[in-house]
């Protein structure tokens, strides 16, 4: 019983950290129609902006303002490739896919030769490093931590979108984009902000995924974004609710199967999205994972 | 070109001039010209596939991904906004109700309406509400729920709710019930003494109860302007302008129901040919 109850709430942790990553990438594709291949790099360098404030500050006011400047990071970094890059893309999808590619090619290997290619400790304060007592598992802190950003974010952006106009720009965007630029609305800025809202997502995840895992490499958010892409094709595209219903079985798939199946958590993964997506009649299935 | 004849008409609200589109390999328009007069309806005539809602797009910079404009002037109200980006064009002050009506099906009705809501301007939910009471009742309704004449309905108030100086209307009684058609081109004829309107319509007992003036495209040109009831009084010429059988259909009868992608097809199919 302590087994399970200890691998479900580390597979909902991992579920959150999923979903931190997805729902951008959700959001992005929804709105924007763009595959952002460059979203785990803005989570990797969001984490090494992170893990260099919590080093140099150290203790839980370090953790917190280092998961300030990750997101920070993270949103800004978007901003930029955005305005500087995507921007002159929209509407060409090839291109936009070696540029996000050859973006999350490069931005890693530029870490690694800054910070080198083994992963380095992330520092968890005293106060996150412990145990929690849950029906007889002592489970790690840090994964409810987690859980509780996952949360609030899922509960941010549906207010995000349920109660500002931009949100209800970007839920009319993601059905008719045309048709919101034809009621002479700028769609470009809703464009820029979503980026933005994405990118600091990821940045969040990348300072999460640090606390989650005690490290980080310059190739962590690679790894992660293929995850995320899962959840996003099973949770279905655009859809937030779809994502962190998807995000949660994935990531409880993942770790049940790594323990019960010998190891073969990313396999599961992958059985559970062949398996969905042959269930599923047409291409957008919110409501009907797991 | 020639303004349409028998009105004078002090400025246009809209001005096109020589108007040439490509989209992909295919010349969709090969010159189409026309004014829209400040006051009344101006109706955009011809056979399926001859470029009106290209004509009607291009005006408002929303030609497909492969399309452009390659030559010819839009203006509107004296100004050029050839080649301007859509919402800078729209917020001009203009209303357009697309052929697919365009409405949100997973916002609400209250939220299709909040998000036509246009910066700086007043927000004329009286009228609306006035003029379609049904959309006051339904506002929380998601609109995809909704019929195709109440869809038509929450497109058309879109564009009234704000203060326009010109209102497109493409083929807004398309695939309606005969009793809808009525009732919409009740809509139009009240919305027509507020805003200049032009308006793109196959069913010619419509056109003949709206509009003051037409324009009439073949083969992606303009091949006549003019008064509108003077045409349709002129049975050879309606039927050799626009391919009208014997006998027109009536207002009541509505129109045979095409999808946007046949149209689409044939509209392609038909600039191959030419």
């Amino acid at each position: 019983m302590s087994t399970l109850v200890l691998l479900t709430l580390t597979g909902l942790g991992l579920g959150a950290l999923y979903f931190l990553i997805a729902s951008g990438l959700a959001l992005i594709f929804g709105l924007m129609d763009v595959l952002n291949f460059a979203h785990g790099a803005f989570l990797t360098v969001s984490a090494y902006a992170a893990w260099r404030t919590a080093e140099t500050v150290g203790g839980t006011g370090g953790l917190a303002l280092a998961a300030l400047f990750g997101t920070a990071t993270g949103a800004l970094l978007a901003i930029v490739v955005e305005l500087v890059l995507i921007r002159r893309l929209y509407g060409r999808p090839r291109e936009q896919i070696l540029v996000t590619v050859g973006l999350s090619l490069a931005v890693p290997a530029l870490v690694q030769a800054v910070w080198g290619a083994d992963s380095r400790p992330f520092p968890v304060p005293d106060a996150l490093s412990g145990t929690v007592g849950v029906l007889g598992a002592q489970v790690p802190v840090s994964r409810f931590v987690l859980i509780a950003a996952a949360l609030a974010v899922l509960a941010a952006v549906n207010l995000f979108l349920s109660r500002t106009r931009y949100g209800l720009i970007v839920r009319a965007g993601v059905e008719d984009r045309a048709m919101v630029t034809a009621l002479g609305i700028d769609v470009t800025r809703a464009f820029t902000l979503v980026f933005a809202i994405g990118g600091a997502l990821a940045g969040l995840a990348g300072v999460l995924g640090g606390l989650y895992f005690g490290s980080l490499s310059p190739h962590q958010g690679t790894s992660l974004l293929v995850f995320a892409f899962v959840v996003v094709v099973i949770g279905g595209m655009g859809s937030i609710p779809g994502v962190a219903l998807s995000a949660l079985a994935v990531g409880l798939v993942q770790q049940y199967a790594n323990y019960y199946v010998d190891g073969y958590g990313d396999f599961a993964v992958v059985v559970l999205l062949a398996a969905v997506v042959l269930a599923r009649p047409a291409p957008r299935l919110a409501g009907g994972v797991a | 070109m020639s303004t349409p004849a028998g009105h004078e008409s002090p400025q246009p609200i809209l001005s096109v001039r020589d108007l040439r589109v490509r989209i992909g390999q295919s010349s969709i328009l090969q010159g189409v010209g026309f004014d829209v007069a400040p006051t009344g309806t101006t109706a955009l005539l011809g056979r399926n596939g001859v470029g009106k809602t290209t004509t009607v797009r291009a005006v408002l910079g929303l030609l497909p991904e492969e399309g452009e404009v390659t030559g010819g002037t839009v203006r509107l109200d004296g100004e050029d906004v050839t080649g301007h980006r859509t919402h800078t064009v729209v917020r001009r002050g203009v209303g357009y109700v697309p052929e697919d009506r365009g409405v949100f099906g997973s916002l609400t009705v209250a939220e299709n309406l909040t998000l036509a809501e246009r910066a700086g301007g007043p927000h004329h939910y009286d009228l609306v509400h006035d003029l379609f009471p049904e959309l006051k009742a339904r506002r929380a309704q998601r609109a995809g729920t909704l019929s195709g004449g109440q869809q038509q309905m929450v497109a058309l108030a879109r564009a009234l709710l704000n203060d326009n100086r010109l209102v497109i209307v493409d083929e807004p009684t398309k695939g309606l019930a005969p009793r809808v058609v009525t009732e919409v081109a009740e809509v139009l004829q009240r919305a027509a003494e507020r805003v200049p309107v032009l308006l793109v319509e196959q069913n010619l007992a419509v056109v003949r109860r709206l509009a003051r003036d037409a324009v009439v495209l073949d083969a992606g040109r303009t091949v006549h302007t003019g008064d509108a009831a003077e045409l349709l009084a002129d049975r050879e010429r309606t039927t050799s302008l626009l391919g009208v059988g014997r006998h027109e259909r009536s207002e009541r009868s509505g129109q045979a129901e095409e999808r946007p992608e046949e149209r689409e097809q044939r509209e392609h199919a038909t600039k191959e040919s030419t």
